[in-house]
C-alpha cells in the first residue's frame, strides 16, 4: 500500500487543502452533462433497479422540473442545470480491502486520512467517490448482531422490505425542488439498520469525496435506529477547487425508534465552488434522543436546515451548528424542530463566523402543532464577525399552535473586541494567534461535544481558516 | 546588568484628546515604584500605553526597555521584551481555557523566536509549574481547566492576573488598581502574591489608591501624577502622605496641571 508523502503543489488554491483531484479517464462509466428522462433512465439501467424505483425517479424528475427555484436563502443565480454531470462511476464496484481500491482513489482517501482513522476509532467506513461508494467496512461483531451498514443502492437490492418501508416516507420528492433533484437521481449514500437495544459505541464513518468538474453528487441516506438502540454517524466531505461550479444534494432520511438515541454529526469542508442544497430531517419517536452536530465550512453556498419531527411525548431533539462564511461563501445554515407530540423538548444553538467578506446566516424554525402542550424549546444563536467586510443576519421563525408551551429564543451578534484582542496580545500571542484563540472559544461549546479525534479537526480546520486572515 | 524600563516625555492622546503630557520615569529590575493621582490624572493611560494599546497614541516621546526603544511595537511584541500589565479590569475571553492560553503565552514568551504553530511549552512540565504557582497564590487549580475570566468573581480575575505574572515572569510589571473592587482578605491575597513575585528579577509599578498593597510591597519611589504628567516624585512616606491627607496640597502647589486635572475630570464624567 503507498504511504507516499501527499504533494503539496497541486494544492495551490488559497488556504484550502483539498483542492486537489485525480485523472478521470479510467472511470467506468460517465453519463453526458445535462437532466432528462433518457439519463434518468441510464442511472436507473446501470444500477440495475426495480420498476418500482426507475418509475419513482422518473415521477421525481417530473417534481423537479415543474418546481420553480427558491426565491428565499441563497444566490442561485449561476447555478446551471445542464452544465452538471449527473452520474460518474469511478470504479468497478465496492471493495472490502483498501488494497483492492483503484491506487487515484486509494491515494486521495490516504490523503484524507481515512482509513488511518478506520484504523484507530471507527466503527466502520463508507468512501463515497463521485456517484458510487468504492471502499466498505463493519467490524463483525456489529455485523453479527445484526447492525447493517451499506451503501443505499446494496440496501435497495439486499434489504428491499425495510428499504421500501422507510425510503423517501419522511422526505418525499414533493418535500422540495432538490429534494426532488435527488430523488430523480440519487446514487450511493448510507444505509444504516441498528437492532433493537444494539448499541454502537464508536462512530460510523461516511466519506464524500466529488472529484470531477462540474459534478453533481447525490447521495441518499437512509438511517433506522430501533428501539433502545444508540449509534454515532459521522460524515465529511471535500471537493476540489474548479473554477465552475459542482453541485451536491443529498437527502438524508433518519428514524429514531422508541428509547433510541442517534447523532449524526457533518464536517463538511467543501471547496469553494460547490453549491450544497442539501434536506435532512429525522423523526424522532418516544423518549428517544435526535442529534444533529453540524459544522459547515467552504462551499459556494450551503442551504442546510437540520429537522427533527419529534413524534411521540418523551422525544428530544437537539441541533448544534456551526457556519464558517469565508471569502465569497454564503452559508445560509439553521435547523427545524417540529413538536408533533405533547412533552417535547428541543435545542437549537447555532454559532456563526463569518470573515473576508464571507455570509453567515441562521434560519432556523421552531413549530408546535396543536395538542402537543408541555413542549420546551431552547433556541441560542450567536454571531461573531472578524471584519467589517462580512455579514452576519438572522431568520428565527416560530410557530405554535398550543397555549402551554415554554420557547426561549436567544440572539447575540458581536465582532472581534479590540479589548479581547489587546488582552490575549499583551501576553504575548500575536494578532492572528490571538484572533484563531477567540474564534475557536467561541465555538468551543460546540467543539467539545464532538469525540476526540474530530473536535481536533475541527479546531484544525478552523485554524486554517484564519490563517493569514488578519494582516 | 540590571534591565532598566526609561520613559522620556511621553506624550499620548486617545481619541485625539492629550492625556499624557510629557511624563519621565526610569523603573530599574527589582525596584518597587508607586503611582498615584487623583482620578483623571493619565494612571491607566500610562500603563495602557506601555503595555501597548492600540487606541492610546504615542504623539512624542520614546519608551525604552534596555536601550531599545519600544514606542512603535505591538503589545505582542513588547511582552516578549518582558512587558506585563495587570489589568484593572480583565477582559473575559470565552471557551478559552485558562490552562491553554498560558501555556500559549509563555510559549512564546520564553521562545520569543518561536513562529506560529510551533510546538508549545511540554504539557508535563507545563502543568507541574501552573499546579505549583496555582497553590502559592492560594487558587483551586480547577481554574486552570475554566474559560479565561468568564464569570470570575473579581478577587478571582485579580489574582488570575497575578497568575498570569506568575508564569510569564516579566520583566516589568505594571499593577493597575488590582487592588481595587476587592474584599480586604483579597487584598492580602494579591498583596502577598505580588510581594512572593517581586525580586530583583522584576520592576513593579503598582498603581493604586489604596495603602495595602503598598504595605506589603514597600515602594522604593512614589510618583504623584496630576494633569498628565508626574508633578512629585518621593519615597514610600509620600505615599502613606498622600494616603492620610489628600491630594490638595499637591494641588496648591502645582496649580497649572491641577486645573489640567479638573477639565481631565470633568470631562470624563
Amino acid at each position: 500500500m503507498s504511504t507516499d508523502a501527499p504533494e503539496k503543489a497541486d494544492v495551490g488554491v488559497g488556504d484550502y487543502q483539498f483542492g486537489f483531484h485525480d485523472s478521470t479517464d479510467n472511470y467506468e462509466f460517465k453519463s453526458r452533462k445535462g437532466l432528462d428522462r433518457e439519463i434518468v433512465g441510464q442511472i436507473s439501467e446501470m444500477k440495475n433497479e426495480p420498476g418500482w424505483m426507475r418509475d419513482f425517479r422518473l415521477r421525481s424528475l417530473e417534481i423537479f422540473e415543474s418546481r420553480p427555484m427558491p426565491n428565499w436563502g441563497g444566490d442561485m443565480a449561476d447555478l446551471n442545470f445542464d452544465d452538471i454531470f449527473y452520474y460518474m462511476k469511478a470504479a468497478k464496484g465496492q471493495e472490502r480491502s483498501w488494497d483492492d481500491v483503484p491506487e487515484d482513489i486509494r491515494k486521495t482517501y490516504d490523503r484524507l486520512g481515512i482509513p488511518e482513522a478506520e484504523k484507530k476509532y471507527l466503527a466502520g467506513v463508507k468512501a463515497q467517490y463521485e456517484s458510487e461508494v468504492v471502499y466498505g467496512s463493519l467490524q463483525e461483531d456489529l455485523a453479527k448482531q445484526g447492525v447493517l451498514f451499506t451503501d443505499t443502492d446494496s440496501a435497495l437490492r439486499d434489504h428491499p422490505e425495510i428499504f421500501r418501508e422507510h425510503f423517501a416516507k419522511i422526505i418525499p420528492p414533493e418535500d422540495n425542488k432538490f429534494a426532488a433533484l435527488n430523488s430523480a437521481v440519487w446514487s450511493g449514500g448510507s444505509f444504516i439498520y441498528v437492532p433493537p437495544g444494539v448499541n454502537i459505541d464508536f462512530p460510523l464513518q461516511a466519506y464524500f469525496r466529488i472529484n470531477s468538474q462540474n459534478m453533481g453528487q447525490f447521495e441518499r441516506t437512509l438511517i433506522i435506529v430501533d428501539e433502545g438502540a444508540s449509534a454515532h454517524y459521522v460524515e465529511g466531505c471535500t471537493a476540489p477547487t474548479y473554477s465552475s461550479d459542482s453541485l451536491h444534494s443529498a437527502v438524508v432520511e433518519i428514524v429514531v425508534k422508541r428509547g433510541g438515541r442517534f447523532r449524526y454529526t457533518t464536517i463538511q469542508n467543501w471547496s469553494s465552488n460547490v453549491y450544497n442544497l442539501v434536506t435532512k430531517r429525522a423523526m424522532a419517536y418516544g423518549d428517544s434522543l435526535m442529534e444533529w452536530v453540524d459544522g459547515n465550512l467552504g462551499s459556494k453556498l450551503t442551504m442546510k436546515y437540520p429537522a427533527i419531527y419529534l413524534m411521540e411525548p418523551g422525544a428530544r431533539g437537539e441541533t448544534l451548528s456551526i457556519a464558517f462564511a469565508s471569502k465569497g461563501q454564503h452559508q445560509d445554515a439553521g435547523a427545524k424542530m417540529v413538536h408533533c407530540a405533547p412533552h417535547t423538548s428541543s435545542r437549537i444553538v447555532s454559532k456563526s463566523i463569518s470573515k473576508d467578506g464571507g455570509r453567515g446566516s441562521y434560519r432556523g424554525l421552531v413549530k408546535v402543532e396543536d395538542g402537543a402542550h408541555h413542549c420546551k424549546s431552547n433556541v441560542v444563536c450567536d454571531a461573531l464577525i472578524l471584519d467589517p467586510q462580512s455579514k452576519s443576519d438572522t431568520y428565527p421563525y416560530i410557530e405554535v399552535e398550543e397555549q402551554d408551551v415554554a420557547i426561549e429564543h436567544e440572539a447575540s451578534v458581536s465582532k472581534i473586541a479590540e479589548e479581547q484582542l489587546f488582552y490575549l496580545m499583551s501576553r504575548g500571542l500575536t494578532e492572528a494567534e490571538a484572533s484563531a484563540m477567540i474564534v475557536t472559544g467561541f465555538i468551543e461549546p460546540l467543539v467539545k461535544e464532538l469525540p476526540m479525534e474530530y473536535a481536533v479537526e475541527m479546531n484544525r480546520l478552523i485554524e486554517l481558516q484564519m490563517e493569514g486572515s488578519v494582516g | 546588568m540590571s534591565s532598566l524600563l526609561k520613559i522620556t516625555d511621553l506624550h499620548v492622546s486617545v481619541a485625539d484628546t492629550p492625556i499624557l503630557k510629557g511624563v519621565n520615569m526610569e523603573i530599574r529590575q527589582g525596584e518597587i515604584h508607586a503611582l498615584m493621582g487623583p482620578n483623571g490624572s493619565g494612571k491607566s493611560t500610562l500603563a495602557y500605553a506601555l503595555a501597548g494599546h492600540p487606541n492610546y497614541e504615542i504623539t512624542g516621546g520614546t519608551i525604552e526597555i534596555d536601550g531599545v526603544n519600544i514606542t512603535e511595537l505591538e503589545a505582542d511584541e513588547r511582552a516578549r521584551l518582558g512587558m506585563f500589565l495587570a489589568f484593572q479590569y480583565p477582559v473575559v475571553i470565552p471557551g478559552v481555557k485558562v490552562a491553554d492560553f498560558i501555556r500559549h503565552a509563555i510559549s512564546n514568551i520564553r521562545n520569543p523566536d518561536r513562529k506560529e504553530g510551533e510546538g508549545l511549552v511540554g504539557m508535563r512540565e507545563f502543568r507541574k509549574e501552573i499546579k505549583a504557582r496555582m497553590e502559592e497564590l492560594g487558587m483551586d487549580v480547577e481554574f486552570a481547566r475554566r474559560y479565561l475570566n468568564d464569570g470570575f468573581s473579581g478577587g478571582e480575575k485579580k489574582r488570575m492576573e497575578i497568575l498570569q505574572m506568575a508564569m510569564l515572569q516579566p520583566k516589568f510589571a505594571i499593577l493597575d488598581e488590582t487592588d481595587s473592587g476587592l474584599d480586604s482578605d483579597a487584598v492580602r491575597v494579591v498583596s502577598e502574591g505580588l510581594a512572593k513575585l517581586s525580586g530583583p528579577e522584576m520592576g513593579v509599578l503598582i498603581i493604586t489608591h489604596h495603602e495595602r498593597l503598598l504595605e506589603y510591597n514597600p515602594p522604593k519611589y512614589t510618583h504623584v501624577m496630576l494633569g498628565g504628567r508626574i508633578v512629585e516624585t518621593g519615597d514610600a512616606s509620600l505615599a502613606h502622605d498622600l494616603h492620610a491627607n489628600g491630594y490638595a496640597k499637591i494641588r496648591e502647589r502645582h496649580p497649572e496641571a491641577a486645573a489640567d486635572n479638573a477639565q481631565a475630570e470633568a470631562a470624563s464624567v
